[in-house]
């Protein structure tokens, strides 16, 4: 049962995945990419981390793709007459990432022996258990991460400042 | 072996190099500069699974931990990603990452 779960979200994860690289349209790109992330969302919760697939689908499906699209709104790109590479160049690309894959494929072969057999039911993902490691253990990194956050911020916010009056966008 | 769900890592393996993969091709693809952004949000994602996958696996929580920070770390990447495409936008008129070479002068 299971498993059929997992190839069912597998194979919608990397078939919207292609979907977003190879749709010419902007917008739909985005939309593929949301379908992507709540699968992913589902290969979390399948695993028993049901804090991180929370925390993936309020970042990722709620603010992340939520700034994509008002970005691409605010830039009116969805149309459809974007530049291409040319077809020597897409080829190169294709054969360039199935030689990475073949290579991670290769080079991630027999991880699966460093586990071992002691498997008990694994209640770590859950929110209690997380919180104690994440207040306890890495606090520090943290709180640190707040600071990245504030000056990503920042850095957006003067980044995305036009100069002149009377800018559009 | 396998813990409650008796799914094998090797899938989670195969599953988190293949999306790995079309989001390095998008990178390669593409020329415009929003969906080199979604392919580098689809790596970051893809390295998530796998991480989340090996901690449950090994029951260990600082996996998953390190995953709560990588979403912390992609948001920032993304706003100001986005920032500085908006930038361009505004000096070029376009999103077409070839244009980015005159950042050279």
């Amino acid at each position: 049962m299971t498993l059929n779960i997992f190839y069912f979200l597998s194979f919608l994860a990397v078939l919207s995945a292609l979907m977003v690289v190879f749709s010419r349209n902007p917008v739909y790109s985005v939309l593929y990419l949301i379908i992507t992330f709540f699968t992913i969302a589902g290969h979390y919760v399948l695993l028993n981390a049901q804090f991180l697939a929370v925390v993936h689908i309020i970042v990722y499906a709620g603010a992340i793709m939520v700034l994509f699209l008002y970005v691409i709104m605010l830039l009116n790109l969805n149309r459809e007459s974007e530049p291409q590479k040319s077809s020597l160049l897409k080829v190169a690309a294709t054969i360039c990432a199935g030689l990475l894959m073949i290579v991670l494929v290769g080079s991630l072969k027999g991880a699966e022996n460093i586990l071992q057999a002691d498997n008990g039911a694994t209640d770590i993902g859950l929110v209690k258990n997380l919180g104690k490691i994440l207040f306890d253990e890495f606090l520090l990194p943290f709180e640190i991460t707040s600071l990245l956050l504030l000056a990503a911020m920042v850095g957006a916010v003067m980044l995305g400042k036009s100069e002149k009056a009377n800018d559009t966008i | 072996m396998q813990p409650q769900n008796h799914i094998p890592i090797d899938y989670y393996i195969w599953l988190a190099v293949t999306l790995f993969s079309i989001g390095v091709l998008g990178v390669l693809y593409r020329r415009n500069a929003i969906i080199v952004f979604m392919c580098i949000e689809l790596m970051l994602n893809a390295v998530n699974i796998l991480m989340v996958a090996f901690s449950s696996y090994l029951n260990d929580a600082a996996g998953q931990v390190f995953v709560f920070f990588i979403m912390a770390v992609a948001a920032a990447e993304v706003a100001v990603g986005l920032a500085i495409l908006v930038m361009t936008f505004r000096n070029t008129k376009t999103t077409d990452i070839n244009i980015l070479n005159r950042l050279k002068w």
